[in-house]
């Protein structure tokens, strides 16, 4: 970053919003994610020297706000968490006929290309935000911020293997939840 | 009537779904797994909710961040300049 007034208010602007969503689905409350973005912005502007290599700025940069989100909870990174099992994760089957059929919802009816609709998103930030916190982590630097396998890896400080496990099971347990949600909301599972 | 044998391959396919979707697997990994979902509707059927999951997560934005106060402003800037200071 330049030494000067407009790359300040340029890193600011892009990093701050990414910081805070981060926060807020990894905390879970308002407050703390703004307090702990700040935390985090100071310590980046702190130690930016130590930047080693600014095209990777940003798995640097979450490092520093998942450390610092651990300090606020006072929680270690080495603290016991829940694994999910593969198996809980898959869709139920049933025979029809000659042929398996999945029990799941009808995907085609969700809006693509539009803003998504309050509830819908409620319905993801909840089940982002009801994962176990290493997998939680890994989705939001993964899919929502889309950072890559290796960035991911370095910034939550594990192999880039044990971020493509995490990431399956996080999605698949989200995409679980969206399944639940769609069928309650269509009153049933897809008929094909 | 469908064999057991490609129900393990079901499951199989099922445990590589993320990295076949972000390329992340070797060419012959990807071919055998494009080989069942050619002949496996339900894996398709699963695949396709897998990538709107994906698509849903990055497009749900949690929450306008709220705009810096202008004091922490000012305290994030001096923290900033005096960093830069100690390499000048």
């Amino acid at each position: 970053m330049a030494g000067d007034q407009g790359a300040f208010d340029r890193f600011v602007e892009v990093f701050h919003s990414k910081i805070f969503q981060y926060l807020l689905l990894m905390c879970g409350q308002r407050e703390d994610a703004e307090e702990v973005a700040q935390d985090t912005l100071f310590k980046v502007f702190e130690n930016i020297d130590q930047l080693r290599d600014p095209e990777r700025v940003r798995p640097w940069v979450f490092r520093i706000a998942r450390n610092a989100c651990y300090m606020k909870r006072r929680k270690s990174v080495f603290a016991p968490t829940q694994e999910l099992s593969l198996d809980d994760l898959l869709p139920h089957s049933e025979r029809d006929g000659g042929h398996r059929k999945l029990e799941i919802a009808d995907w085609s009816a969700l809006p693509d290309d539009q803003v998504l609709r309050a509830e819908l998103r409620d319905v993801i930030h909840q089940a982002i935000r009801e994962l176990p916190e290493i997998y939680r982590a890994v989705i939001l630097l993964r899919d929502v911020e889309e950072l890559s396998t290796d960035d991911a890896a370095q910034a939550l400080d594990i192999t880039p293997e044990s971020v493509k496990t995490r990431l399956h099971r996080a999605r698949l347990a989200v995409r679980q939840k969206l399944d639940k949600y769609l069928r309650t909301v269509q009153g049933g599972v897809k008929e094909s | 009537m469908e064999s057991g044998e490609h129900q393990d391959d079901c499951k199989q396919v099922f445990a590589l779904l993320s990295q076949y979707l972000d390329a992340e697997l070797s060419p012959a990994s990807c071919e055998e797994i494009r080989a069942h979902l050619a002949a496996c509707p339900p894996c398709i059927e699963f695949l396709e909710s897998l990538q709107r999951t994906i698509r849903l997560c990055h497009r749900c934005e949690a929450a306008v961040a709220p705009p810096l106060a202008p004091e922490a402003r000012e305290q994030l800037l001096a923290a900033y300049r005096k960093t830069l200071h100690r390499h000048t």
